[in-house]
């Protein structure tokens, strides 16, 4: 039973065997798909922060609103062109151009599904895997940031500079996070191509608790939650979305390195934000969420789940609920302070990251070791650590000052204050003003209204 | 074995990867030459990432994909972007003069680089003319990550060790340099500005802006305080108290 399903997992052997045809389908509908994922992503966020914030959000163009991004689009391809006389042309033409290509590149080695017949071709439904795959995702990564980078400096002016060194040392900061929260995933599969991540994920080993044959979980998500956590943090610094949105802060920076950006380069630029943000999705649930394997209760009660076309259901539905999760941390938490978020990345995460490789690193070195002694290698460390943290003493809160001494201590010739007790007695004139009211006796007309 | 490994197949060179090779040397030359000859130091800087980027591909085509994506995260990735960070906060106009302070010096450049690229070109073809390479497949026989960490943390396991303290030892190095020590007491946090801010002898209000009750909007103007005195707190303190002369207010007879 269980052979029939690992063998609709590609192996790396299953690529580079396409026909010319096949491999253009495929790599149209993986840039149609992140086009695609831009129009309706912008529409999407619109309407959940709208939801959020208790208003209808964009619902004029086309049921639900569902038109507005591609008016808006269209409306921007109309707009003026702006070539600011500072700005260097050539490099002020490619530099959202880079921005796009890197995010819609790093789809190429997304898996979407399992080996299916197209045309009668037995084909992954992935336009290709490398065996280093993941590191072709950083590349991209890590080469999307010249496009910021870049239009910052190449706008001639003083906003988009600051938003585009910004973002360098935003993303050089949090690819060193991110590169270290994929090295757990590493070290679990074994293997650095996608697709054998995503097969990694799925056959997980089998407990036996009182005699049942229990699946353990097999999402990295569960088993390497440290990680998890810490490569979604990095995944929003890496987008440059809220809270992490410091290169283009509105409040500080005007719009950061797309100030003086217009017409089309300025939708690129749009674009390649939206792209970067499902693909960063759609990377998260390649490794971390089971990739394209149908969510635990399911195979349990239908056991095709994961053949055929089925996958690309919980595919999309995984990387929808991921997108609505940035979209939520948009609609609910304020931007960072830079001081704040450089610290979170250099002296929260990247530590954090550090120990829990080790400690991983530990467990894998004793795992085929008999359970009496596993037991007492992973229990006294653990004790020692509980004992410290119980016993650590703590440092004795200093008496806060009640507000009459906080008074009392004041400098001589400090600013006038009321005494503390003060009650601030009733206005005679209120009562007066009320009692020698009258009711208003006007006829109530039809469209009259209470004002 | 993938796709790579079977491009770069011991001896034969495979049609994909000659056409590949056509088109990126001659932009990794290209890249290179522009990043010597650009004026600019961060076109120079971009010329090079287009050479790195290249050779990434190249490792990829030689069938060592890690060497090659690791080249492009971290060379292109990190290590040039620092350099443009460096480059950008130097300022765009920073640009080399063309003036030679030295009489020929660029003639003579010119010819010892020549000869030095002929030189190493030479020797290179000479030793290499006629020599099949061998080994590729039993390097990636286990898969080319596998063999590199399998030398790297067995063969070359000092020479990694002894690296890595090497580089924590300069970055640590450049950290004390660059660092500046302030004591404890000197550091002022938010409570201690606002307790200062209001302490007795501060006004704690804004400044009067400049200009104001003035006759006329500039900065240099200093404000005058609801009593007819002009308040010093007004200006920068760079700018001297100034007050517009009968000559400069007087109407400019535009309108003849």
């Amino acid at each position: 039973m269980n052979a029939v399903y690992l063998a609709q997992d590609p192996t790396l052997a299953d690529f580079g065997r396409d026909p010319w045809w096949l491999v253009l389908i495929k790599v149209v509908f993986a840039f149609a798909f992140g086009l695609l994922a831009t129009l309706l992503g912008v529409w999407f966020e619109r309407r959940v922060v709208g939801r959020m914030a208790v208003r209808p959000g964009p619902n004029q163009a086309g049921p639900f609103g569902l038109l507005q991004t591609l008016a808006d689009g269209l409306k921007m391809a109309f707009k003026e062109d702006i070539l600011p006389r500072a700005a260097d042309k050539v490099v002020f033409f490619f530099a959202p151009t880079i921005s796009v290509i890197c995010a819609v590149t790093a789809l190429a080695v997304v898996p979407f599904g399992p080996m299916v017949s197209i045309f009668g071709h037995w084909t992954p439904l992935q336009v290709t895997d490398v065996p280093v795959a993941v590191l072709v995702l950083l590349a991209c990564s890590s080469l999307g940031v010249y496009g910021s980078v870049l239009g910052g400096w190449a706008s001639g002016s003083t906003y988009p500079l600051l938003g585009g060194l910004r973002s360098s040392a935003q993303m050089i900061s949090y690819e060193v996070t991110m590169g270290l929260s994929i090295v757990a995933v590493f070290m679990t599969a074994g293997t650095m191509s996608t697709s054998g991540i995503v097969a990694a994920q799925g056959d997980g080993t089998r407990l036996s608790i009182a005699g049942f044959e229990v699946p353990a979980p097999g999402w990295y998500a569960i088993l390497l939650l440290p990680s998890f956590v810490i490569f979604f943090i990095s995944t929003v610094g890496e987008t440059n979305r809220a809270p992490f949105d410091l290169p283009e802060a509105e409040s500080e920076l005007v719009a950061g390195y797309m100030t003086e950006y217009s017409s089309l380069k300025f939708a690129l630029y749009m674009l390649s934000e939206y792209v970067a943000m499902v693909t960063m999705s759609a990377v998260t649930v390649t490794l971390f969420l089971g990739g394209w394997r149908a969510p635990a209760p399911i195979t349990t009660f239908w056991a095709g789940a994961n053949s055929g076309w089925w996958p690309m259901l919980w595919f999309f539905a995984k990387v929808v609920m991921l997108v609505f999760v940035f979209v939520w941390l948009r609609g609910t938490l304020p931007r960072l302070r830079y001081d704040q978020f450089m610290r979170l990345g250099w002296k929260v995460l990247l530590p954090i990251n550090l120990v829990w490789i080790l400690v991983l690193a530990g467990l894998r070195s004793i795992e085929d070791w008999d359970s009496r002694s596993k037991l007492i290698a992973v229990g006294i460390p653990a004790g020692i650590l509980l004992l410290a943290t119980l016993l650590w003493p703590s440092r004795k809160p200093k008496p806060k000052p009640t507000v009459q001494e906080q008074v009392n201590d004041r400098p001589h010739g400090s600013f006038p204050l009321p005494p503390m007790d003060l009650q601030v007695p009733p206005s005679p004139r209120t009562r007066r003003v009320v009692a020698e009211r009258e009711p208003a006796n006007i006829a109530a007309g039809p469209d009259s209204r209470e004002v | 074995m993938t796709t790579q490994t079977l491009l770069a197949a011991a001896g034969e060179v495979s049609g994909g990867e000659q056409v590949t090779f056509y088109i990126l040397a001659p932009l990794a030359l290209i890249g290179a030459i522009g990043m010597v000859a650009a004026r600019s130091a961060v076109h120079s800087a971009l010329w090079l990432v287009l050479t790195m980027l290249c050779l990434g591909v190249f490792y990829v085509l030689q069938a060592g994909p890690f060497i090659g994506m690791v080249q492009i995260i971290v060379y292109t990735g990190a290590i040039m972007m620092l350099f443009l960070f460096v480059l950008m906060l130097v300022g765009r106009d920073a640009s080399d003069s063309l003036i030679e302070t030295l009489r020929g010096q660029r003639v003579a450049a010119a010819v010892l680089g020549l000869g030095f690229a002929g030189l190493v070109g030479g020797g290179l073809w000479r030793a290499l003319d006629g020599t099949t390479a061998v080994g590729l497949e039993q390097a990636n026989a286990e898969g080319n990550v596998q063999g590199i960490a399998r030398l790297l943390f067995t063969k070359y396991v000092l020479a990694f060790e002894l690296t890595s303290a090497l580089l924590i030892t300069a970055a640590v190095g450049a950290m004390v340099l660059a660092h500046v020590e302030r004591r404890k007491q000197d550091k002022r946090d938010q409570p201690t500005t606002m307790r200062a801010r209001f302490a007795p002898g501060n006004y704690p209000g804004p400044k009067p802006g400049p200009g104001v009750f003035a006759t006329s909007s500039s900065v240099a103007t200093p404000a005058r305080l609801p009593d007819g005195r002009l308040s010093d707190r007004s200006t920068p303190d760079i700018l001297p108290v100034r007050e517009l002369t009968d000559r400069e207010t007087t109407l400019k007879g535009t309108d003849r």
